[in-house]
């Protein structure tokens, strides 16, 4: 196949309209965050129906604040938006305006577990897809605001000052929320492989004379 | 330094948020006290076991579509894409080879813009678009998974075709997973094999609407695409495999589509 790029007649001055260079600058420098936005909405909103939405929101809402966005860094602007498009979504149920599909969307999320399909190479998935859906799980299980904390320090890996930019709270905050939620892990987990090790113990013990 | 001090501060340590002074103070505090040298190695397996259990997730295709569309500009756009990328063809396929941030969106435009005009070739740009998204933006697999007998009913009830899921692992093509995926506003499955490092996305899609058996070549961008319909599906496969090693791949499947439906 051979097909020639026309150039076109064209000129950059005539096309590059304030709006569309401001659109171009949002799209490239906001999509690339798509994958971050994602992962923290499933966790703040243990649902992957509201996730969407509330990404979808978070979007919108970045474009409208643009112009006066002055940085500092675009990923932690984009998740402290959506974060807070999250919290007034759960002010808005907690006002009683729970919309009524809600529920069902909850017993889906029940039927079709969020951490069973892992996106990651088929070789790692061998090896580690035991302890994967484990800390998949417990990271989920977590109370707020440590599942929070955790998530935007070891996924969207944010600094302690961007985290506490984003969540609004002092830097020792942070720190401690971040100690908090491993120190709850931790035990957690320890908890988790004591069982995995041990297979069956429960209901040894539960059936003994 | 006392140890409720250092029971913080080896969160900083490993978080890198320590200055050099205050990172060598911890260190030698974890070396000398053995409680929390021990707290800080399993902290270390925490953080370690966190991070290889790849807790970012890939924002589904439909969301990804969703969020594009609602950032769409102006419909000249499309035109226009051109002439921001007017020095040369050369200059433009360089993106893609150096992996740039270019968003998906981009990617799909513009192969719509390249194939613009012809409609056998514009599905089969979608078909090359799908492709690049799938391998830029960390969405390749829905279901990974190399046994065939996981990925084939994974589709039930999401596409409404029965694609033939072919393990050519012994063969040298890795199976890898599956996807959905949307070509032409319908939805599609996506069979994904690996050859060395070379990713291939088979589409099946409902229909024959390929003209012929006999697999259609294209290359466009630099991909491989070959096109075919057999057993009253459509088939593309597309990857930037060499065309001879595609042509062997497509074979294959070909073969083993063929004893599959004749053994229904």
């Amino acid at each position: 196949m051979d097909r020639s790029w026309t150039t076109g007649h064209d000129t950059m001055a005539n096309d590059a309209s304030a709006e569309k260079e401001r659109m171009r600058r949002f799209r490239d420098g906001a999509l690339p965050y798509l994958d971050d936005l994602y992962t923290l909405a499933r966790y703040l909103m243990r649902n992957t129906t509201d996730a969407e939405d509330m990404v979808q929101e978070c979007y919108l809402r970045a474009l409208r604040h643009f112009d006066s966005y002055r940085g500092p860094a675009m990923k932690p602007w984009l998740l402290a938006i959506l974060r807070n498009v999250c919290n007034a979504e759960f002010t808005r149920r907690a006002k009683g305006e729970v919309s009524a599909d809600y529920t069902q969307d909850e017993l889906a999320a029940k039927e079709t577990p969020m951490w069973q399909e892992p996106h990651t190479s088929p070789e790692k998935m061998i090896l580690q897809q035991q302890d994967s859906t484990t800390i998949r799980r417990l990271v989920a299980e977590l109370p707020e605001p440590f599942r929070e904390a955790i998530v935007l320090r070891e996924v969207n890996e944010l600094s302690y000052k961007e985290i506490a930019e984003v969540a609004g709270v002092p830097l020792g905050t942070v720190m401690s929320r971040l100690a908090r939620a491993r120190a709850m892990l931790r035990s957690s987990w320890n908890a988790a492989e004591t069982v995995a090790v041990l297979p069956g113990s429960a209901a040894t013990i539960g059936t003994a004379p | 330094m006392n140890c409720a001090e250092i029971e913080v501060l080896v969160h900083a340590l490993i978080d890198g948020e320590l200055d050099a002074g205050h990172a060598r103070k911890v260190e030698v505090h974890t070396t000398a006290c053995s409680a929390c040298g021990e707290r800080l190695a399993s902290l270390r397996a925490l953080r370690e076991a966190i991070s290889s259990a790849g807790l970012k997730e890939a924002a589904p295709l439909h969301l990804r579509r969703r969020v594009e569309a609602s950032l769409a500009v102006p419909a000249s756009r499309i035109v226009s894409m051109r002439s921001f990328l007017k020095p040369t063809r050369r200059s433009f396929f360089g993106g893609f080879a150096l992996g740039s941030a270019l968003s998906a969106a981009a990617a799909m435009s513009l192969v719509l813009t390249f194939t613009h005009g012809d409609p056998e070739l514009a599905v089969a740009g979608e078909v090359v678009a799908a492709h690049i998204r799938s391998l830029q933006a960390g969405h390749l697999m829905d279901v990974a998974t190399n046994d065939q007998h996981t990925v084939k009913p994974w589709f039930n009830g999401r596409v409404d075709v029965a694609p033939p899921v072919i393990d050519l692992t012994a063969e040298g093509f890795t199976l890898l997973g599956g996807r959905l995926d949307y070509i032409d506003g319908e939805p599609v499955a996506v069979i994904i094999y690996q050859r060395r490092r070379h990713v291939i996305n088979l589409f099946v899609a409902g229909g024959a609407s390929a003209p012929t058996a006999q697999p259609v070549s294209e290359t466009i961008q630099g991909y491989n695409v070959r096109h075919w319909s057999q057993g009253g599906l459509g088939f593309w496969a597309v990857s930037d495999l060499a065309g001879v090693e595609l042509d062997d791949f497509v074979q294959r499947i070909t073969r083993a589509t063929a004893r599959a439906v004749s053994a229904s």
